[in-house]
């Protein structure tokens, strides 16, 4: 809505102009339109190449130090099953930005609460974990929506500045909610029946797999969900020009509450799936926020497609790191990945901004 | 029979007077034109009518009911449908997508929203862009699919924002003969806002002045452009008919 004000003083000069010269945009494209949208893929087929040398070379150097192929394998396969997470987590986060224009930080907390809904119900039923899915899943959906409803979509969320200090605020709510009904002691999810195989060699659990094919299944989902319905028609529209979307007739709002939803739920999902694979603490989001942040500014920010790629690409990092620098936080190489994109691109390996 | 009722609509921007006691009706198939000079308050008009902007008094009646400060997609789903002056297609998506996002607000299955869509941007003169993408589109395209977007509706009224700067001449003509046409055809009431005075000339049943907020006179074409108070206002700008 604020966007009509603009219209005017900006609407005076296309007069002058020749037919067929190009237009003057009310904006640039959104970078939800590079993973949506398609385009431009000589240059995307460089950066491929580009990304693709890297990680040659990331592989070959952890080859050297190693000095032992099985154990970059197992690094490889550990880092890329992991990241398919990741990418899970950061596409809802991603889908926030892209269509609201908010920067959730309690995203991650979101997913802690999300992980305890999963123990709990495991605890206290019996459950199977991933069926947990079908209480956790839509739980965060609702949770999500009320979060934007109540605290977000009203005069306070309108500011960036505001909607940091909202989404951060709730995050350390969240955080110690958990703390206070669950304790500090780390928890666990078992998966009954898990089972181990190897893949030439690399040890991999069928937890790891399931939560990586999971991942992949649930973020093709929400990409059929946005590319090929009609409300995943409205979100983009939404996302590509809010007063635009109103005058054919979508409720902005709604959309808003419905998307912010969709990518706590996405967390919501991650958090069932990761589960088994990690020990659960009220303060496990902090760090699954920061991975998460990374991966979005990886793949562009609001570009979805982009978020799934950056996800295997910071799992492989982080693994990777392990293997470098013995004994240290795997996040150290996260870091560094993070700062050098920041440095050399911005606007994300696949983002297009203005 | 009336079909839009403005009564006594203002509008303050931090102590800017944007509008104050703005009235009049608009009858079911008229067409109004809005003119007047820059900053006087007519696309603050638009937005105050189709619900951007909740008006700070006065009421908005569309179609007998009050639809003061409702938010703007109920309004255009209730039939009274804008274009903006700067063309902001949905960027990433075809053509016809656009126009069919705009018909979709009607319940109905895909193979009939395709059909009806492709109709409308065949309609506006788009049916080679169809599959383009939007953002390829030159100005005039944009202008037309602005256009498309609104006509996807089913507007029973309809709000142009000045839909002819911009194109040349040669381009005008097919767009207003599509205006006459909707009239004719449709039995759509239009309001536009527009600088071209032969345009407004040739389209216009009656025609509304605004001037710094107000309305200034109202009445036929012939009459608005030989009242003295229009002259005046438009003096030290170019007179009336020269712009374009």
């Amino acid at each position: 809505m604020s966007n009509i004000g603009n219209q005017k003083g900006a609407a005076l000069a296309p007069d002058a102009e020749a037919p067929g010269a190009a237009s003057p945009r009310g904006k640039a494209p959104h970078p939800l339109r590079a993973a949506l949208g398609g385009g431009g893929n000589a240059a995307i087929l460089k950066r491929v190449a580009i990304i693709g040398g890297a990680l040659v070379i990331a592989i070959a150097v952890a080859l050297l130090k190693s000095g032992s192929g099985l154990v970059v394998w197992q690094s490889v396969v550990t880092g890329l099953l992991m990241g398919g997470l990741y990418g899970l987590i950061a596409m809802g986060l991603t889908l926030i930005f892209g269509v609201l224009d908010i920067v959730n930080f309690a995203h991650g907390a979101l997913l802690a609460v999300a992980m305890f809904i999963a123990f709990g119900v495991v605890q206290g039923t019996g459950l199977h974990p991933y069926l947990t899915l079908l209480v956790a899943v839509p739980a965060l959906f609702l949770i999500g929506g009320v979060v934007h409803r109540g605290l977000l979509s009203g005069t306070g969320g309108g500011s960036l500045e505001n909607q940091l200090l909202i989404t951060l605020g709730l995050s350390l709510l969240l955080e110690n909610g958990l703390l206070m009904f669950f304790g500090a002691e780390p928890k666990t999810v078992t998966l009954p029946g898990d089972f181990q195989f190897g893949l030439f060699g690399a040890v991999v659990t069928g937890a790891r797999l399931y939560a990586f094919v999971g991942a992949l299944l649930l973020g093709a989902l929400l990409f059929w969900l946005l590319r090929r319905t009609r409300f995943g028609t409205a979100i983009r529209a939404v996302a590509a020009n809010g007063p635009g979307a109103e005058l054919v007739g979508i409720n902005v709002r709604r959309i808003h509450t419905l998307t912010f939803a969709i990518g706590t739920a996405c967390a919501g999902a991650a958090a069932v799936l990761a589960a088994p694979l990690i020990t659960v603490t009220p303060t496990l989001g902090e760090q699954f926020n920061i991975t998460a942040f990374v991966v979005v500014v990886l793949g562009g920010m609001g570009n979805v497609g982009g978020a799934l790629v950056g996800g295997l690409l910071i799992g492989l990092v982080e693994q990777l790191t392990t293997i470098y620098m013995d004994g240290q936080s795997s996040l150290l190489g996260v870091f560094v990945v993070f700062v050098v994109v920041l440095f050399l691109r911005p606007q994300g390996l696949f983002g297009r901004r203005a | 029979m009336t079909i839009l009722n403005v009564t006594g609509v203002g509008k303050d921007f931090r102590g800017l007077r944007a509008l104050s006691e703005v009235e009049f009706e608009v009858g079911q198939g008229e067409i109004l034109g809005i003119i007047g000079p820059n900053g006087a308050g007519k696309t603050t008009l638009f937005n105050v009518i189709c619900g951007a902007l909740a008006p700070d008094t006065g009421r908005v009646l569309f179609a007998g009911r009050d639809v003061t400060g409702r938010s703007p997609d109920r309004i255009a789903r209730a039939g009274m449908v804008r274009t903006f002056q700067l063309m902001r297609p949905f960027g990433s998506m075809s053509v016809l997508e656009n126009v069919s996002l705009a018909a979709q607000h009607e319940r109905q299955p895909a193979r009939r929203l395709r059909e009806r869509s492709l109709e409308v941007v065949e309609r506006v003169g788009l049916g080679q862009w169809a599959h383009r993408p939007a953002t390829e589109l030159p100005t005039a395209g944009l202008k037309r699919l602005e256009l498309a977007r609104a006509l996807a509706m089913r507007p029973k009224v309809l709000l142009l924002d000045e839909v002819l700067a911009g194109l040349v001449p040669a381009e005008r003509e097919p767009v207003l003969d599509l205006l006459a046409d909707l009239r004719e055809q449709d039995g759509t009431t239009l309001l536009f806002i527009e600088h071209i005075m032969a345009a407004v000339m040739r389209l216009s049943d009656r025609v509304l002045v605004l001037d710094q907020g107000r309305v200034l006179a109202a009445g036929s074409a012939e009459e608005v452009t030989s009242d003295p108070r229009v002259i005046e206002a438009y003096l030290g700008e170019e007179p009336a008919g020269a712009e374009g």
